[in-house]
């Protein structure tokens, strides 16, 4: 017999979650697609319940994102600029419909190489927290997502939460997404940057990360290593090298090319950090110009 | 808690509601199926069309991805909940503006605009797209959604449409659709929104190889273990010849696979049962044993010698090949002062339509009823009838409103196995298609790969032209011998070509059936014809509209077929009608371009010219009208209206040419049983030729009018009651229409006429006289390349068709519109690859936000054929967008695009070819 939970508070799911196999079921909007027509034949653990998963808290250390947290809370939420690349892909998210169900925990448990949220959130040196019964473990996200649909959690483990340390979300940033279309759209490559200038005007620190062309997406440290120390005002192009997109593995499809990813991976980072930097340095410049994508 | 059933309590459009559903019940399903209220619609399953759109709690959402139990004690709002009492100002709107066109999409549309205005009452147009960009609508192109959106929201006048033109003056009115009503009010029934709640439900086993040989297993076996089922059957259950096709001499494709399945998604068995036992049924531990087989996708790869063929009987793989000869070609392009040549591959495309095949089938009596979305009942029923062993006139088809078409809905699709079910049970079945399932399983645009050369002089007349094209015609015939026959004809486009031979083969692969698809082939082969336009005009120095208006055909030419074009030909009206806009657009891409930056604007010209109804072969409409002893005016219009307007359109001509106003004319929609065969919704045909037979039809009843009257041609008519009303100068008369004798129909005034083109049949080398009508257009495209990403942004798209007499403004714009949309597709985004692409979001059809500003130029050029002058234009609008838009990436980048869509993958390789 094929069961259906809905537990109602966070023990009782764990309870569950350690005595058996189940699917979890958060927003809905990868498992109803991937479901089909097919009749259900797994458990379904149903977490829209439990309250405590929901809205975004802040405490002394860090934001914290309850996994039951949709993308369009995230896009209403006062927030500081370093999460504007977040909130940007957060508009970029399939459509309004899928914003206002989808969750950001569930983008990083689907785990697809193209999952939107992913970028935003390496540049904030997101952590997933993971509960089971009696313990609580926090890992960095870069270890959370393994691959394509693979992640870290074990199957008596529920995601709780995406934390965000504060001393991660400084500066600014900016996201751009690369699609065939404007709207409901699988990107053909992304980026998210962040960056924090010093009081000269110099790069002092920087965040990037690229998704849709790798089996995860991939923070470029050694690109961000060449580019800190930079004054803000390069144009970037010179220091922007194609060996600093070697660690990516982009793959062929129908979307686009092993090639043209790689090229526009790095076309779109020059793009999104001189995006970021403009708006640290004029932060309404982003209202005339819209969002990047 | 497990998955049986609960019950869940919510508030449904103010209401409280209660309904039986498992937890993980789709809302949308438990909405349709358990509430039946059916005006949210179902396109996808998967998020990806936004035809579902309902707002829960005030905020949209795909009630498709929505578990039933997540409502319990929430608001939920559907597109039935808009209108209180009156239309609500959104949907007043879309129906002013024209924003319905089928109207599949349409509630998903309300819904949305409904919450963004909610939020954001005074929203920029970007905004309104932002808060549309979830719903997908494959007719309209969106301009008209957004402007009545915007209309609302900041108030402003409504368009000036007319809503009930006087008596003489419908013809060329901008009437808001006549059935447009239940499209905005979410009461439209179309395939899948009237199966009765005791129907069986139908689930199809199909082949997952693009080629397989199959056993099946046991059956009964399978059948006995799942309770719920009442009967499978398998091509051994088909009573009649186990074949359909829509050309009677091609008939190939079987109902039900016998042993062997020639494309991925074909049918081998159907399983009839209670809908409950139908949805918790795993299809995949039906018994079949598969035993994958070579297969050719490609039509080069079927045609090399040896290949596997895919039917015995069809050598080479060659299911037909066209040729049309005038001149001799090669001598004159061999002495030809310029000569252009290129290669160019186009894609799979597919239809799209945001309504999946559906459809319901009951016995009456012994008459088998079929309720389903079609573009063409009659051949339908024609179709259908020797498959399942009956007489034509023991089968009957009732067409549900069709939630678009485009091409696809011409061929059987649900037919043939929801009428096998209720002929077998006697129980009325019901099946309406995954998306995925009909994508996999319907046809699509022929793949074409095409070599041209064309020569012209030293002065830019075109001297000669050589096009030959193999397009993948897939696994069965369809409409392949059409596309075969229709392009040779059109390839040339509207263009005087004095020297020319062109021939297209219909060549099968294991790929789906390509069939008809909003022109027939002639979208792919104009492509070719107008980027070698291009390249002549460059090489010769002339600017590329002069090179197109000193070629175009005149009245008096002759076409390629040796047609000699007495009058009507407008090709030349367009051009000149899109000349300032083409000088204004041209300077604009040179200050853009003055500036430096990643950006490079170009301008694309294209043109095209489509013959009106079928090629060659007779495609007759017929029109019954009648008067009513209590004074109504019954219109049979069986010209199926898919979205396109020929509910509206044909009422405009018949009443004019009846002498009554439009709004005494009520409409007997298309049934097999009531309205005479006004043919197929294509072709772009019914305005013409359905048009035709209307006005023939009315000025026959009026002149019985006129003679029972005996007043004179100059009487003016009118209806009040029961009583017909005859007026001349100031003499008046009266008819009670109820003291005279009524017909058969209960008329007592009735007329039927029947309209065929006068077409000549086409000779060995196609010499003849293929159509009795043209239309004609040409489009600019404006647009930036991104010279660093290969992407492309649409500036403005300039569109001038000639459509002889624009019998309504409103729905001529409307089908413009919606074609360049479908051309936008073609030429960027739209691509299908059997077993990689079969949903939504891995096959892109544009969004709100990929159509730019449209301005339709609308030229009246009057043909002496067409009814009040006017010529069809259904398909014709879609021809020239992607030639155009290719022509302008060409002009921005100096890059020819070999294949085409032309993806920023594609088109960033060819900047990086170019620069080497």
């Amino acid at each position: 017999m094929v069961r259906y939970a809905k537990p109602q508070s966070l023990d009782e799911a764990l309870a569950l979650l350690s005595a058996g196999t189940w699917t979890i079921l958060a927003g809905g909007t990868d498992f109803y697609p991937a479901q089909g027509n097919r009749p259900i034949r797994e458990n379904i653990l149903d977490i829209n319940d439990l309250a405590q998963l929901r809205g975004i808290a802040i405490t002394d250390t860090h934001f914290v994102i309850g996994a039951g947290t949709s993308w369009t809370e995230v896009a209403r939420a006062e927030l500081p600029p370093a999460f504007t690349a977040l909130k940007q892909a957060s508009a970029e998210v399939g459509s309004v419909q899928i914003q206002n169900t989808a969750t950001l925990a569930g983008n990083l448990c689907n785990a697809s190489p193209a999952a939107d949220g992913v970028p935003a959130l390496l540049i904030l040196d997101a952590e997933v927290e993971l509960r089971s019964i009696g313990q609580t473990r926090v890992v960095p996200l870069q270890d959370f997502v393994l691959g394509n649909r693979k992640t870290a959690r074990e199957p008596n483990e529920l995601v709780t939460a995406i934390r965000i340390p504060k001393a991660s979300a400084s500066g600014s940033s900016s996201f751009y997404k690369l699609g065939a279309r404007r709207y409901l759209v699988i990107s053909i490559a992304m980026t998210a940057v962040r960056i924090e200038l010093d009081q000269g005007g110099s790069i002092a620190d920087v965040a990037i990360a690229v998704g849709a062309c790798s089996a995860t997406a991939q923070r470029l440290r050694g690109l961000e290593s060449t580019l800190r120390g930079l004054p803000a005002q390069d144009n970037f192009d010179d220091h922007v090298q194609p060996e600093h997109f070697d660690t990516l593995t982009p793959i062929d499809d129908v979307r686009g090319s092993a090639d043209y990813r790689r090229e526009a991976a790095r076309e779109i980072v020059l793009r999104a950090l001189k995006e970021a930097v403009a708006l640290q340095l004029d932060p309404l410049s982003r209202l005339a110009n819209g969002v990047a994508a | 808690m497990t998955f049986s059933p609960g019950s869940i309590a919510f508030n449904l459009n103010g209401a409280p509601v209660t309904a039986d559903a498992s937890p993980t019940q789709r809302l949308s399903s438990l909405l349709r199926e358990e509430l039946m209220v059916r005006g949210t619609k179902v396109g996808c399953d998967a998020g990806d069309c936004g035809a579902c759109t309902v707002l829960l709690d005030g905020e949209p959402v795909c009630a498709c991805l929505v578990p039933a139990i997540r409502v319990a004690g929430r608001d939920v709002q559907t597109v039935e909940g808009l209108a209180n009492g009156a239309l609500s100002a959104l949907q007043a709107a879309f129906l002013d503006h024209g924003a319905a066109q089928c109207g599949i999409c349409t509630p998903g549309f309300l819904v949305a605009a409904t919450a963004l205005l909610e939020r954001n009452p005074k929203p920029s147009r970007a905004q309104v797209r932002d808060g549309l960009g979830g719903v997908l609508c494959r007719c309209t192109g969106y301009r008209k959604i957004e402007d009545a959106v915007m209309s609302v929201a900041h108030g402003l006048p409504a368009s000036p449409t007319n809503i009930a033109p006087a008596s003489g003056k419908a013809i060329g009115a901008r009437v808001p659709r006549l059935d447009g009503m239940p499209k905005v009010d979410g009461r439209e029934s179309f395939g899948a929104d009237g199966f009765p709640a005791d129907a069986l439900a139908v689930a199809v086993i199909r082949s997952p190889y693009h080629h397989a040989t199959f056993e099946l297993g046991d059956v009964d076996g399978f059948r006995s273990a799942n309770p719920g089922i009442v009967a499978i059957f398998t091509a051994s259950d088909i009573p009649g010849r186990n074949l359909f096709g829509t050309i009677p001499q091609f008939v190939d494709q079987p109902a039900l696979a016998q042993s062997e399945t020639r494309f991925r998604g074909e049918a081998v068995a159907i399983i009839a049962g209670e809908r409950a036992a139908i949805i918790d049924l795993d299809l995949s531990a039906f018994p079949v044993t598969w035993h994958e087989k070579p297969s050719a996708l490609d039509p080069v790869q079927a045609e090399a010698s040896g290949a596997p063929l895919v039917h015995a009987d069809r050598k080479n793989n060659l299911l037909i090949a066209g040729f049309v000869e005038h001149g001799d070609a090669d001598a004159a392009i061999a002495g030809s002062a310029h000569v252009a040549t290129a290669t160019i591959e186009t894609s799979y495309v597919e239809h799209a339509y945001i309504e999946p095949e559906a459809g319901w089938a009951a016995m009456d009596g012994d008459t088998l009823v079929i309720h389903a979305c079609t573009q063409a009942p009659f051949m339908d029923r024609d179709d259908l009838a020797p498959v399942l062993g009956l007489a034509p006139e023991k089968v009957r088809i009732v067409p549900t409103a069709t939630g678009g078409g485009f091409g696809s809905k011409l061929d059987l699709s649900v037919q043939p196995l929801i009428g096998l079910v209720a002929l077998k049970t006697g129980r009325a079945a019901s099946l309406a298609y995954t998306r995925s399932e009909s994508m996999m399983s319907t046809t699509k645009r022929h793949p074409a790969k095409m070599r041209a050369s064309i020569g012209c002089d030293a002065d830019g007349r075109v001297t000669g032209m050589v096009f030959d094209g193999a397009f993948n015609t897939g696994a069965y015939s369809s409409f392949g011998p059409t596309v075969a026959n229709r392009v040779p004809v059109h390839a040339s486009g509207p263009y005087l070509v004095p020297h020319y031979r062109a021939t297209a083969r219909a060549v099968h692969t294991n790929g789906p059936n390509s069939g008809a698809f909003r022109g027939f082939g002639v979208p792919q082969c104009t492509i070719i014809q107008e980027a070698l336009y291009d390249d002549l005009a460059d090489r010769i120095g002339i600017d590329r509209l002069d090179f197109r208006i000193r070629n175009a055909l005149r009245d008096g030419d002759r076409t390629v077929t040796g047609q000699k074009l007495e009058s009507g030909v407008g090709i030349t009206a367009c051009l000149e009608a899109l000349t300032p806009h083409w000088v204004r657009a041209n300077s604009d891409a040179i200050a853009f371009n003055a500036t430096d930056g990643h950006l490079r604007r170009g301008v694309g010209i294209a043109s095209c010219w489509y013959g009106c109804g079928n090629t060659s072969v007779a495609n007759p409409s017929t029109i019954k009208i009648g008067i009513s002893p209590d004074g109504r005016v019954m219109l049979h219009q069986g010209a199926v209206d898919i979205g396109q307007g020929s509910n509206t359109v044909i009422a405009q001509i018949a009443a004019d040419s009846l002498g009554l106003p439009l709004d005494t004319i009520e409409l007997v929609s298309a049934d097999t049983s009531i309205t005479p065969d006004a043919g197929k919704t294509s072709a772009s045909r019914q305005t013409y030729i359905t048009g035709k037979a209307a006005e023939k039809s009315a000025r026959s009843l009026r002149e019985q009018i006129l003679r029972v009257a005996n007043v004179s041609g100059d009487a003016i008519l009118d209806i009040q009651g029961s009583q017909l009303v005859l007026r001349e100068g100031s003499a008046s008369r009266m008819l009670e229409l109820s003291s005279l004798p009524a017909d058969a129909d209960g008329y007592v005034f009735g007329a039927q006429e029947s309209y065929d083109p006068p077409t000549e049949p086409l000779d060995a080398k196609g010499q003849g006289k293929p159509y009795a009508v043209y239309g004609y257009g040409a489009q600019i495209a404006e647009l930036e390349v991104d010279m660093k990403l290969g992407t492309i942004r649409l500036v403005k798209i300039t569109a001038a068709h000639d459509v002889g007499r624009a019998i309504n403004p409103l729905l001529v714009e409307g089908q413009i519109e919606g074609g360049i949309a479908q051309g936008i597709g073609l030429a960027l985004m739209e691509e299908y690859i059997p077993g990689r692409t079969e949903n939504l979001h891995d096959y892109l059809i544009p969004t709100i936000g990929d159509v730019p500003p449209i301005e339709s130029i609308l030229v009246e050029v009057a043909d002496p054929e067409g009814p009040a002058g006017a010529k069809g234009l259904g398909e014709h609008v879609l021809i020239p967008t992607a030639p155009a838009i290719l022509n302008a990436i060409r002009h921005a980048t100096g890059i020819d695009i070999r294949k085409v869509p032309a993806t920023p993958s594609r088109v960033l390789t060819a900047i990086k070819e170019a620069r080497t």
